[in-house]
């Protein structure tokens, strides 16, 4: 294997780079400056699961001081700070990335690409992120983390009525890492669209990476109202503008209304991405194709369609009157049908499939089960009188924990243990994988099937306690037990990986006898992730090249494959100015939170600088030369292993 | 270790035809950020509209938006355009010194509409019109301020391309680079049509 330099194409082109173009993938250096999507979804998935971590610490605290009437554990200070942190974690640091990691790491695999269309740019999606959470996880330790709930309602976010600096956190936090989230959808959109394989037409792509364009458009269209939103408080709590002052006239509903706009999609890009897997997996389980594959494109664009015509449904109970609370009912209860139709395509592929009850297969039917109770209390919720009974009681915290968690972040569980074999080379074992399983899935119904209860006896949700006599204690006792038993669960899953890095079997290319182009290479796929690239003539494009004959019932040709170049393999170049341009972000937040303007101008001057100097240092790139008949070594030997 | 290079120019154009839509990514993500950038104005506007007659103390729009004024630096930036399809035609036939002088003049108009919005800012400043003196002010200022801060990122590309031509050979091949600069600026200018629509032209209907 060699490695040589090349100038780039285009008049952006300059070697008069401040920093040396770094072009190693080993150490500290190779990480920081790295552009290859396997590593950024690496750097994704682990960072995700690290917040995930502490967002259950924070859980943990919110059922131990609810564990008892009166308990006096946290103060009421700090269990708002719990709550507030545990769902802004959960839903931007956690859930929303693990979907971007995964789809970082196999919409490239998936279409037959050999990174995503802008690398640089993907890196800084990631840094960008990073500095957004560190930034936000610094505010316990600068005065309070933010305690105004989730969504932060207007006015409780002025600076009169809230004068600590948690509010700016979450801000300043939520403004930044939102830009990395943007930037990365649009590079997945152009991604999927220009950069798939010969033959690969768009009702050849698979499901996963199908779900992931959607979710990437809902992204640059929902991130926006919210970047704005957070703008305006922003400015009124560091310039002294109106955007929410009602004294003046404003009218705080308008962030109920621009939080929602955002936020309604934002619960669709996290459970497309989700749907996206459970479209992989149960048809690779089932040893079946997918039931019904434009069914599920389509339903999964009408669901994004109509995940804008929605947002009101969150604000029933603000008196916007009968007129808009049934419109919003009608829209919400026609979104229902879409995602109803997904469930019935995933029963129909396991209908007479010969299903193999691995550890990614249950999560994956957990997941079905789940989800479902999930949709059938949103449902509920959707009828406005019944939402003006429910709202703001622990029975939106049951149904949103059985979509999120038991739906989104079960989907994900499955999705890691489908796809470590290939991230690794390496099996993860599947008793511990299944005894993680049987502790977590009912741990999971244990804690959150008793808050319906607790919600339609009237507990109110974010309350830090309750009174001695009303009914709460035991629902209540039963829903902190089972932390223990979800937790071990999650203690378990952790091990499991770890296990496997450690002592796990080699997993071969192909472990699960999988469909998608991704099992065709090797576990782990090599930086240029395929020798050739694969030319695509069927849905399925893996399955169909391993057995011909058993999918129309006629015989499908084999593909041609693209010659191998001499010029080598083309890569693009590793970069510092991504990292500069991301980090400069962080003292740029702490200027904006303190009005400190110097520490502002100087971060944006890096900014602006850094920028410049990416530009000048042009695409770059390398040419890696692998002998094509022996790409792999000896490792691809193991091709046929399952 | 075997040192590669790849001549420029075969190398873009073999890049370019293992696209999917055989369109540049460059061009396509334009397209996708400004498809976000429309929402991005869209709740811009938004708020402007929801607020609008609601401000308890003056000064109004009425009291000192001024048409005649406005007019001009409009008719400014829509001559912009104009010129940012001449640069992009000259550059196409390889005409570089035109190309340049078109680019610069985009650039300068696009200086030009800055300078009036700057005088008008000082103008309402003096007219009692702030920031934090009423919601006409506040939406008025970060709507207007946020449209002026992408015309001059706009200036700002369009110079640092103009400098980057005299460092670095632009031939018609470059055309992208220019091109989506272009998208950029004429987007910039649609907006700016909507605004002076909504916020000023309307208020006198």
């Amino acid at each position: 294997m060699a490695i040589g330099n090349v100038g780039s194409a285009g008049p952006t082109t300059g070697q008069d780079a401040l920093l040396t173009r770094p072009n190693t993938d080993r150490g500290l250096v190779g990480w920081l400056t790295t552009v290859d999507h396997k590593r950024l979804g690496i750097l994704y998935i682990l960072t995700s699961l690290t917040f995930m971590g502490f967002a259950s610490v924070e859980a943990f605290l919110i059922r131990l001081q609810l564990a008892a009437p009166g308990n006096t554990l946290l103060s009421p200070d700090v269990y708002n700070q719990m709550f507030t942190m545990h769902g802004v974690t959960m839903v931007f640091l956690a859930i929303m990335p693990l979907g971007i990691g995964f789809a970082n790491y196999f919409v490239p695999l998936q279409i037959g690409a050999r990174d995503l269309a802008f690398p640089r740019l993907n890196a800084f999606g990631y840094w960008v992120y990073l500095v957004g959470g560190l930034f936000l996880y610094t505010s316990f330790f600068l005065g309070g983390a933010p305690d105004v709930g989730w969504f932060a309602y207007a006015p409780l976010t002025s600076l009169s009525n809230n004068p600590g600096l948690g509010t700016d956190f979450y801000m300043i936090g939520l403004f930044v890492g939102g830009i990395g989230t943007l930037v990365t959808a649009m590079n997945l959109i152009v991604t999927v669209v220009n950069m798939r394989a010969p033959g690969m037409t768009m009702m050849r792509v698979p499901v996963f990476t199908w779900l992931i364009l959607v979710t990437s458009f809902l992204i640059i269209f929902a991130f926006p109202p919210l970047t704005v939103a957070l703008f305006q408080v922003i400015m009124d709590r560091s310039f002294g503008t109106l955007f929410y002052v009602p004294e003046a006239g404003a009218m705080p509903i308008l962030w109920q209304h621009l939080f929602w706009i955002f936020g309604h999609p934002e619960v669709y890009i996290i459970i497309l991405p989700a749907f996206g897997v459970i479209s992989e997996i149960i048809p690779t389980f089932s040893r079946k194709p997918l039931f019904g594959y434009p069914v599920i494109i389509l339903s999964g664009i009408f669901i994004g369609f109509m995940g804008f015509a929605v947002w009101t449904h969150h604000m029933f109970t603000t008196g916007l009157g009968p007129v808009v609370n049934t419109a919003f009912a009608l829209t919400s209860f026609v979104i229902g049908i879409p995602t109803g139709v997904k469930v019935f395509n995933w029963l129909g592929t396991m209908w007479g499939g010969k299903i193999l009850f691995a550890t990614p297969m249950l999560y994956a039917v957990a997941f079905l089960v789940t989800f479902t109770l999930g949709g059938i209390t949103g449902i509920m919720l959707a009828v406005p009188p019944f939402d003006a009974q429910a709202h703001d009681t622990y029975f939106v915290v049951a149904h949103f924990h059985f979509v999120m968690g038991g739906g989104a972040l079960l989907a994900f569980f499955s999705a890691l243990y489908y796809w470590f074999p290939k991230m690794t080379g390496k099996m993860v074992s599947e008793r511990l994988g299944k005894l993680g399983f049987w502790l977590m899935v009912p741990g999971f119904y244990v804690i959150f099937f008793p808050q319906h209860f607790l919600g339609l006896m009237g507990m109110p949700r974010r309350t830090q306690t309750y009174v001695e006599g009303i009914g709460f204690e035991f629902w209540n006792q039963v829903s902190t037990a089972g932390t223990f038993i979800m937790g071990a669960g999650l203690i378990v899953f952790f091990f499991s990986f770890i296990h496997a890095f450690a002592r796990g079997k080699p997993a071969g290319n192909d472990p699960w006898d999988g469909r998608t182009l991704e099992w065709s290479t090797t576990s782990p796929p090599p930086h240029y992730d395929f020798v050739r690239q694969p030319v695509v003539n069927d849905r399925d494009a893996h399955w169909v090249q391993k057995y011909p004959d058993s999918v129309h019932g006629e015989r499908v040709p084999e593909a041609a494959s693209i010659p191998y170049d001499a010029h080598g393999i083309h890569m693009p170049g590793q970069s510092w100015y991504p990292f500069m341009t991301a980090i400069a972000m962080l003292p740029m937040s702490y200027g904006l939170l303190y009005n400190n303007w110097w520490v502002l101008g100087l971060s944006l001057f890096v900014i602006v600088v850094a920028s410049y100097l990416w530009a000048l240092e042009g695409v770059g790139g390398k040419h890696i030369h692998v002998d094509p008949d022996h790409p792999h070594g000896h490792d691809r030997h193991e091709e046929d292993a399952a | 270790m075997r040192e590669t290079i790849a001549p420029t120019e075969t190398h873009g154009a073999a890049v370019l035809s293992a696209r999917s839509t055989k369109l540049p990514d460059i061009k396509l993500m334009m397209w996708v950020f400004l498809a976000s950038d429309c929402m991005f104005f869209g709740t811009l506007i938004g708020t402007y509209l929801v607020y609008n007659g609601r401000s308890l103390v003056g000064p109004g729009p009425l009291d000192v938006l001024d048409i005649p004024l406005t007019t001009v630096s409009t008719f400014v930036l829509l001559m912009s355009s104009f010129l940012m399809v001449l640069a992009l035609h000259s550059l196409r036939q390889n005409d570089i010194s035109k190309f340049r002088l078109w680019t610069f003049g985009v650039a300068f108009f696009g200086a030009i509409f800055l300078g009036f919005q700057i005088y008008e800012f000082r103008h309402f400043i003096d007219l009692g019109l702030t920031l934090q003196g009423n919601l006409f002010g506040t939406t008025f200022y970060v709507l207007t301020g946020t449209h002026g801060v992408h015309v001059a990122i706009g200036v700002l590309w369009l110079l640092s391309i103009l400098v980057h031509s005299y460092f670095h050979p632009w031939t018609s091949k470059d055309d992208v680079y220019l091109e989506v600069a272009g998208l950029y600026w004429h987007f910039v200018d649609i907006v700016w049509i909507v605004i002076f629509t909504v916020v000023y032209l309307v208020e006198f209907v």
